[in-house]
């Protein structure tokens, strides 16, 4: 809070539009995607979103255990996200807390819509992301490399799920905030993820205090930055994949 | 009752009734059902209220109770939310730990209150670094006929705002005293919306929450602004869905808010 006290006079966004890192207010920052990083994983990607570093797995589908949380009509998606012990300024507890299994139920919900889950009934679908290093949007980092893993799982999708974290600073609407913006004392931090085709939201949340006008100029922000994420998230599947599949590892299921 | 062939019929008539524009208990698409409020529930909480919307029926008690302050906030005081799924409640709830469920609605409601700004935390520091104020908002779902978020959110504020703040003599708490009740600013208020086939409906009966695809929820203030939002559930919305979610729970929270 002592750091709060010294950014009321903080200047976000500076006259010539650039925000403190260089950034445009519509600049998301770097990312890099890497498909098939872990060998005996159904699926796998190693993304970097800024400062941010996440891995995700993706086993299944198979056999749904404890049987009792099968579904005879679909595929239950199960989706953990968990964050480094050191991933933080401070030590993490490494027990899941509740922010963690709140982002983990939200999430799942997502790709429960992105899933054609109704093709394998009795099973589930384990995704799980680890959050390595972390400065502000890590639940969307988490996401966007878990719909990678996902696709190379070779799994069924309606779509990629690809997303980013708009949100307020110092009164103005910027698109992927840094930690530093997230701690503005008026800071509104919105996660969105949508499907890039569709324009389908299925993630969604929000803290902070927004106006109805603000909302819709971070919608808008927040879908033109998403299509970019998506852009880099096909590029690097189809870097795996531009050659045939079969010569491709054999870690993806071939229908 | 909780079978599932009963519940099965149940989503089909809803789905039925949706797609004709209409809803099994006869509501607009846009309409709460009747809520009741009762203030000061219990003698031993320092705010407590019971709401009902509907059938829907939730307790909240308040407790002021010191603590130390996050290291991060060593001058402010918090909020701790926690919801208590009772068995009680349906035949669908487990005792046990919170789940996933009841974590979640914790959470939002937690994020709409803490999030308007409406408690000043900073009024709620004893001593800087060493002890503070914390309010324990707990939670307890009595039955639940849909909508446990709105109940829960509202039946909270109403207890903060009959909230009082315990005595301090040489830092302990002098039981059965107080000094006036604490100060809000703002009321957030949470609106939830279900939707159903292609339509969004507010306040979600129990029927309705088992044939929605998905779930929003959205917290207002009287000023008109949004301090939260919550997608659930394994379906999606358009954004134009969100925007008209938004402007119902302006206009109905301006409603709600008349019965505090």
């Amino acid at each position: 809070m002592a750091a709060k006290k010294k950014e009321e006079k903080t200047e976000f966004v500076n006259k010539q539009g650039k925000r403190l890192d260089g950034r445009t207010t519509d600049q998301v920052r770097p990312i890099k995607i890497q498909v098939g990083v872990v060998p005996r994983a159904d699926g796998s990607c190693y993304l970097e979103w800024g400062q941010n570093k996440v891995i995700a797995a993706v086993y299944g589908p198979r056999e749904c255990l404890p049987k009792h949380t099968a579904s005879p009509y679909k595929a239950v998606v199960r989706y953990s996200y968990r964050m480094a012990t050191f991933s933080v300024p401070d030590r993490k507890n490494p027990k899941p807390g509740r922010r963690d299994i709140e982002i983990s139920k939200v999430s799942s919900e997502a790709f429960e819509r992105a899933i054609f889950t109704e093709r394998f009934p009795n099973t589930a679908i384990d995704i799980f992301v680890e959050v390595l290093d972390s400065n502000a949007g890590t639940r969307i980092a988490a996401l966007t490399c878990a719909a990678v893993a996902v696709a190379d799982a070779g799994i069924p999708m309606r779509d990629l799920i690809s997303g980013v974290a708009v949100g307020k600073a110092g009164g103005k609407i910027i698109v992927d905030m840094n930690k530093f913006e997230e701690d503005a004392p008026d800071a509104v931090d919105i996660p969105m993820a949508i499907l890039p085709n569709t324009e389908e939201i299925v993630l969604l949340q929000m803290d902070g205090l927004l106006s109805k006008k603000e909302w819709l100029e971070a919608r808008g922000k927040a879908f033109e930055a998403i299509k970019q994420v998506y852009e880099l998230q096909k590029q690097a599947l189809l870097k795996k994949y531009e050659q045939p599949v079969e010569a491709a590892e054999n870690g993806g299921v071939v229908q | 009752m909780s079978s599932l062939v009963s519940w099965d019929f149940r989503t089909d008539k809803v789905l039925q009734a949706i797609r004709e524009g209409k809803r099994l208990d006869a509501r607009a698409f846009d309409q709460y059902r009747k809520i009741n409020i009762v203030k000061n529930i219990s003698e031993n909480a320092d705010g407590s209220a019971r709401v009902k919307i509907g059938e829907t029926d939730v307790i909240v008690g308040v407790k002021m109770i010191t603590s130390t302050p996050f290291p991060d906030s060593p001058d402010a005081g918090t909020l701790n939310v926690g919801v208590e799924l009772l068995p009680i409640a349906s035949p669908t709830f487990e005792a046990g730990p919170p789940d996933k469920e009841s974590i979640e609605l914790a959470r939002v409601v937690d994020r709409g209150i803490r999030e308007s700004k409406c408690l000043d935390f900073k009024e709620w520091s004893i001593e800087e670094g060493t002890l503070c104020w914390t309010a324990f908002v707990d939670i307890y779902a009595l039955n639940h006929d849909g909508n446990l978020f709105d109940a829960a959110a509202l039946a909270s504020i109403v207890s903060l705002l009959e909230t009082k703040m315990p005595k301090l003599e040489d830092k302990k708490i002098v039981k059965g005293e107080y000094k006036g009740k604490i100060k809000l600013s703002r009321k957030p208020l949470l609106c939830t919306f279900a939707k159903i086939a292609n339509s969004v409906v507010a306040d979600p009966s129990l029927p309705e929450e088992k044939a929605q695809s998905a779930r929003f929820s959205v917290a207002v203030t009287e000023d008109d602004y949004l301090t939260a939002f919550q997608k659930g559930g394994l379906g999606s919305f358009t954004a134009s869905e969100i925007d008209s979610a938004i402007d119902i729970a302006l206009k109905n929270t301006k409603e709600i808010r008349k019965q505090i």
